[in-house]
């Protein structure tokens, strides 16, 4: 393998005495899907928010393009087009659709032409939104917040895509055309894509790669196919990570 | 329910009551459980009064008869709200707006703002000979502009100040000192009354980039009573409780407006009158008053302003995008305070004189219920709610002590009826072809 984009080295952090990551390593190669999985509380989220720096890293290293960013300010880390759509969905309820997706751009010193090129590519992947550009974002629907959340991560051009439980409380048709649309920003413009998710089933299908978390601790890792076939995942998806 | 209704209309009542619902049983409930609670509350308020004797022993005597005035009236009263709330429809329900009101309604946001303001600047040509009324829309001005600076602060940035008045204080000793001590010139102080006023916003935000919320509200209570005492105690500076006098009036760039040779009157060859000033500081603060709202609404559309907006929904997300909030609430607590400061060096140059009493937390918190009746947020709704209630103080000024009381009374009516404030909705700063605004019945109170 090549240089990964990004590359995680033992890395700990904890939420005052609580260790919620134990070292962890993680590589996510240029134009990759990565999926990870994990039960409640083994410390998926708090990966991903270690990413971008909160909270900061008690211990091991965050490379991103070789660079090391485990000290970077958080907002300096979006800067280098990192994009997140955060758990939860996170939109702005009171602002319309089209000033949440230019929020995704505002910060990130975007040059004008990315930014209409963000926008015309967030449109067509999801028509949804343009029909609702006026509206206000918490007038959507589920599906369309978690549309919306992931529109407003792409409107930086993100090099890669941190994304946090996409699926979580979505119909599963829903659930899948988000996947549908994560699958062709990954084919089509060659996204990297980081994906934490309780669905484990999707994540792993669409993932090239995925990694399985327990306790703030990396288990498994391997293909996406592979992993599903795994006993030992079925079992830690299904008996809420105690059993792998 | 025959009773109160009025005869001829019962049976149609007693249809409609059918119809949706009143249910009399409840209501007869709910007063008489208000009137029991009354009972409990007033019966020692009320019903025993106890004063020290002339000899030092306590003596009491009981005043049943007023008890059960109040118990009844309390009762009654809550009969009429729940008839009132049946007559005006379910509370809480959403409301959907027919395409006609919604388009009545636009036609009204668009025309209003350029009436009001048209009204507004020909206010002293009009009321040229009523000072009282000159005085008052000055006044009104004052805390129209002292309500847009504060809802950069509250309405945009979501950061509830209950201490603005300390920055109003900032800007009004900093044109008195540097005036009376430097002699230098309202023109020159005002700008510098606002970097002051700034700084000091810096200052307090610092220490409380953390906080949210109710924790933050008391941080700025507490800045804005630390501003007051030390202002209080720092005689040797500020003249202490005596406040500083003789501030210097301001000059029309330079031209006095005296009846001295050299004043404005004296020069244009016209008779001099104490209106002239009045005039100027009118369309003074008219001028300061637009600045602030031209600012804001420039702020706005920039993304400075857009990310004020989206700290106010949701701090996480705006971590999450890249966006510095240090500086974007610091930025936040700086404009807002400039503004105040503003607003200060004005009311300095127009009393003449200050004093802490002028500064008080009953100032910071007229000022925020003037935003949050105006519709946190809404330009308009702020101005709107500035002229209701500084317009209104003056309008019950007749009815003495039960002043207060009507202003109560009032903002609990509004906030039944508007709790989003008087202009509850937001106009979108990003449009494809045509701006829209989107009522906020629609959406549920933002986080």
């Amino acid at each position: 393998m090549t240089t990964p984009l990004l590359a995680i080295r033992g890395l700990r952090a904890a939420y005052g005495k609580i260790e919620a990551l134990k070292g962890v390593d993680l590589d996510i190669a240029q134009g990759e899907i990565v999926a990870l999985i994990g039960a409640n509380g083994a410390g998926k989220s708090t990966l991903m928010m270690t990413i971008f720096g909160k909270p900061r890293a008690k211990a091991g290293r965050i490379a991103f393009d070789g660079q090391d960013i485990t000290e970077v300010p958080t907002h300096h880390i979006a800067r280098l087009r990192i994009a997140q759509s955060p758990e939860g969905r996170r939109i702005f309820p009171r602002m319309s659709v089209a000033e949440n997706l230019q929020m995704g751009a505002d910060a990130t010193e975007t040059s004008e032409a990315d930014r209409a090129a963000g926008l015309e590519r967030v449109l067509t992947l999801f028509p949804r939104l343009k029909e609702r550009l006026t509206q206000r974002g918490g007038t959507l629907s589920g599906g369309e917040q978690q549309m919306l959340a992931i529109g407003r991560a792409l409107m930086s051009r993100p090099r890669l895509l941190l994304l946090d439980e996409p699926s979580l409380g979505l119909a599963p048709l829903i659930a899948r055309q988000i996947f549908e649309a994560i699958r062709t920003l990954n084919k089509q413009d060659g996204l990297t894509v980081l994906i934490v998710e309780q669905n484990a089933n999707h994540a792993l299908r669409l993932a090239h790669r995925g990694y399985v978390m327990v306790n703030g601790l990396i288990t498994l890792s391997g293909s996406g196919a592979e992993l599903l076939q795994r006993p030992e995942v079925r079992a830690a998806y299904l008996e809420g990570g105690r059993g792998a | 329910m025959a009773p109160l209704t009025p005869a001829p209309a019962a049976a149609a009542t007693a249809a409609a009551a059918k119809k949706r619902g009143l249910d009399v049983a409840f209501i007869f409930k709910k007063s008489l459980i208000s009137a029991l609670v009354a009972l409990v509350l007033f019966s020692l308020m009320i019903g025993v009064r106890t004063e020290a004797g002339p000899t030092g022993q306590l003596i009491y005597w009981t005043r049943f008869g007023d008890l059960a005035a109040m118990v009844g009236a309390v009762f009654a009263g809550s009969i009429v709200v729940e008839l009132l709330r049946w007559w005006w429809g379910p509370v809480g329900t959403v409301h959907s707006v027919g395409p006609k009101v919604q388009g009545a309604l636009s036609f009204a946001g668009r025309v209003l703002p350029p009436l009001m303001l048209g009204f507004t600047f020909l206010m002293p040509v009009i009321f040229y000979d009523q000072r009282y009324i000159l005085d008052l829309g000055i006044l009104v001005l004052t805390y129209v502009m002292l309500g847009w600076g504060l809802n950069v602060v509250v309405g945009l940035a979501g950061l509830l100040d209950l201490g603005y008045v300390a920055f109003y204080a900032v800007g009004a000793y900093s044109y008195a000192l540097l005036a009376t001590n430097f002699g230098l010139s309202f023109w020159v102080c005002l700008p510098l009354a606002g970097i002051l006023a700034a700084f000091w916003g810096v200052l307090l935000g610092f220490p409380v980039l953390r906080l949210r919320g109710d924790y933050l509200a008391i941080v700025t209570l507490a800045f804005g009573e630390i501003i007051r005492l030390v202002i209080i105690n720092w005689q040797s500076l500020t003249g202490g409780p005596n406040g500083i006098s003789g501030i210097p009036r301001p000059t029309m760039f330079g031209i006095p407006l005296t009846p001295a040779e050299d004043g404005l009157a004296a020069r244009l060859g016209i008779e001099f009158s104490p209106t002239h000033r009045i005039v100027f500081l009118f369309y003074l603060i008219l001028a300061l008053a637009l600045l602030t709202n031209w600012v804001t609404i420039r702020l706005r559309r920039l993304p400075i302003g857009r990310a004020w907006e989206a700290l106010r929904e949701d701090e996480v997300a705006c971590r999450a995008l890249g966006i510095n909030t240090t500086t974007t609430k610091l930025t936040a607590f700086a404009t807002g305070a400039m503004f105040g400061g503003f607003a200060g060096a004005f009311f300095a140059t127009r009393q003449g004189f200050i004093s802490p009493e002028s500064f008080t937390f009953q100032e910071s918190a007229l000022v925020l219920a003037i935003v949050v009746l105006g519709g946190m947020g809404s330009q308009l709704g702020v101005a709107l709610a500035a002229v209701a209630m500084i317009g209104g103080f003056e309008l019950f000024r007749g009815l003495d002590q039960y002043r207060m009381l009507v202003f109560g009374l009032a903002m609990v009516l509004l906030m039944i009826w508007r709790p989003r404030g008087l202009i509850g909705h937001r106009a979108p700063t990003v449009f494809l072809e045509q701006s829209r605004a989107i009522s906020s019945d629609l959406v549920k109170e933002g986080r």
